[in-house]
């Protein structure tokens, strides 16, 4: 049974004014999370990812559909049974929204008072998390007085506070430069592997998603338009808006504009060869052209490590004898994908 | 021969009159005190609600905050001069009495409420929707919240706003000489302007303005140590 399963799930928000309409934020979206999963929801800005995430925890109330969370359907429970499931769900910020008016130890110490846990348990479980998060010498600073960095790591301890089974991130390395934002991520994937924690992380940032996530829903007007292992919609992206996704990390085909100034420059025909299968070796594939004596210069792309895997586009320009050209194709076409540019 | 020369002493009652200076700083204390605690109370209690019931707050009602607003609105422009005969009749039912320390006291109660109401809630919105929404998801229930996420976020400016309010009802308290509530105002108004003794009225003005120093400076020193700067 997925720890998260929701089933053609809406929501509407009425309209803001008399002469708006109401907004459909999500638009039947239905969405299996296995427990120990890291999955990734990606999209552009108003795609529906926060409101999708805040539905999980029963921050927004679904217009229609069924949410089941660790077996409970959440849809239609109480104000007071709602609090209790949130109890179990953990969740961090971009901005992180720490009390400025408690320490670092106050803070993570909340959830376990709202929780009603005793003062003893509760005070070694704070020492026990910022000791996870790095944090012990922190425990009596202010929170003004931290780094972005250590202001989420903060927010993950207490998060995990009351030691739930899912967490979700909302855009939670947005706010952070890109070191940090390493930082940040390496320690939750350490919450995946380390405490077998399910995570939703919610981004804009491939980068995010290509670093701990398993597998990877992308939406759009409140849709899920793909969806699957990280490896797989990364390596053949269907959706348009998926493959503006991949490229901001992969570099795919290059541009019409810069297309046309690669051709001033180089002579002969341009192919983009898009390794995937971790059993093709590049070397072999070069070779084709090699024992062809077609000559090659690498032009444009690039080669990412996606779940351990290659994965590179790259357009190379070929120079030879038509006939040598496309008999190299032909026998690399046996192999991988191989594209030529018109 | 020149005239000898008369040193005039100041013409002044001030002497006799200290048993009464003391009796009237008290008064005025007394009556400020019981309608800070009051009307604080109260305002407290209004200005959260008039926070909490607005659309995207913890209790959305349009309709509780439309009634709240317009109540707020209706009695907080009244000058307080016409506000304190205005409210005569009910000060005979609530306090049993329409004249005197009690009356005034009602009066300025819910002046004071009623302003410290604006303060409280223009306080509550500066503290990040955010802190709340994180409180949400901790699965905290709404009171809670209210107790240890709103006040607590927004403490150092509420000290500075009940400082402000706490100087605002000094001044009402000042002119409860005209429902025969006593205080400095109205000593410094019967026995210092009336007499044409300024000497007795710059007395009451500096133990008033004394007053306020002090409680301006504990206020500013307490809001300085709850935001840390
Ligand atoms: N409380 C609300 N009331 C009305 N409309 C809302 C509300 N919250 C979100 N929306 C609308 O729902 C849509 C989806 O918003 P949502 O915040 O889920 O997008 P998002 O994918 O998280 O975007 P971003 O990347 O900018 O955070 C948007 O059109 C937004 O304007
Ligand atoms: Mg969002």
């Amino acid at each position: 049974m997925p720890l998260v399963e929701l089933r053609d799930v809406t929501k509407v928000f009425p309209a803001a004014s008399r002469h708006g309409s109401p907004v459909r934020a999500i638009d039947g979206v239905d969405l299996d999370v296995e427990a120990g999963d890291v999955y990734g929801i990606v999209g552009y800005s108003g795609a529906g990812k926060s409101t999708l995430i805040r539905l999980v925890n029963a921050l927004e109330t679904a217009t229609s559909g069924s949410i089941r969370v660790d077996g409970t359907e959440i849809t239609g429970l109480s104000e007071r049974r709602l609090q209790h499931v949130r109890r179990g769900i953990g969740m961090i910020f971009q901005q992180f929204n720490l009390l400025r008016s408690r320490t670092v130890y106050g803070n993570v110490i909340y959830p376990l008072q709202v929780a009603g846990v005793g003062k003893d348990e509760a005070h070694a479980r704070v020492a026990e998390l910022l000791q996870f998060v790095g944090l012990a010498e922190k425990a009596h600073t202010y929170t003004d007085q931290l780094s972005g960095g250590q202001k989420q790591r903060v927010g993950i301890a207490r998060a995990l506070a009351t030691s739930p089974k899912l967490l979700l991130a909302d855009e939670s390395t947005s706010a952070l430069d890109p070191e940090t934002t390493q930082e940040v991520l390496a320690l939750l994937r350490r919450v995946n592997e380390e405490l077998g924690i399910t995570i939703m992380v919610i981004t804009h940032e491939m980068e995010v998603v290509k670093s701990i996530a398993d597998k990877v829903a992308v939406m759009e007007g409140g849709r899920i338009v793909e969806r699957g292992a990280v490896f797989d919609v990364f390596s053949d992206p269907q959706a348009q808006v998926t493959r503006r996704f991949v490229s901001t990390i992969v570099d795919d085909l290059p541009d019409d504009e810069a297309l046309a100034r690669l051709r001033a420059r180089h002579p002969g025909r341009f192919v983009r060869l898009a390794f995937r299968d971790p059993a093709v070796r590049q070397a072999d594939v070069y070779a084709e052209l090699v024992r062809r004596g077609v000559v090659f210069e690498l032009v444009h792309g690039g080669i990412e490590d996606i779940g351990g895997r290659t994965f590179g586009n790259l357009t190379l320009a070929l120079d030879g004898a038509d006939a040598d050209v496309d008999d190299a194709l032909t026998a690399i076409r046996s192999r991988i994908d191989a594209r030529e540019l018109a | 021969m020149s005239a000898p020369t008369v040193v005039r002493a100041v013409d002044t009652n001030l002497g006799e009159l200290w048993p009464l200076v003391w009796q009237s700083t008290y008064e005025t204390l007394y009556i400020v005190a019981i309608a800070l605690v009051l009307g604080g109370i109260i305002g407290m209690a209004l200005g959260m609600s008039l926070y909490v019931t607005r659309p995207a707050g913890l209790v959305p009602s349009r309709t509780v905050n439309v009634i709240l607003n317009v109540l707020v609105n209706f009695f907080r422009p009244i000058p307080f001069v016409i506000l304190i005969a205005a409210l005569q009749p009910l000060a005979r039912v609530v306090v049993g009495i329409g004249i005197g320390n009690r009356a005034i006291i009602f009066a300025i109660t819910l002046a004071a409420a009623f302003g410290i109401s604006r303060i409280v809630e223009q306080n509550l919105v500066t503290v990040e929707p955010g802190v709340i929404e994180a409180a949400r998801a901790m699965g905290a229930s709404r009171t809670r919240i209210i107790r240890t996420v709103l006040i607590p976020e927004a403490l150092g400016p509420l000290i500075l706003g009940y400082t402000f309010a706490f100087v605002a009802i000094i001044d009402m308290s000042a002119i409860a000489g005209v429902i025969g509530g006593g205080g400095l105002g109205n000593f410094a108004l019967q026995y210092g302007y009336r007499q044409f003794d300024t000497v007795v009225t710059w007395t009451a003005v500096l133990i008033i303005v004394a007053i306020v120093q002090v409680v301006q400076f504990a206020g500013n020193r307490l809001a300085r140590r709850v935001l840390r700067r």
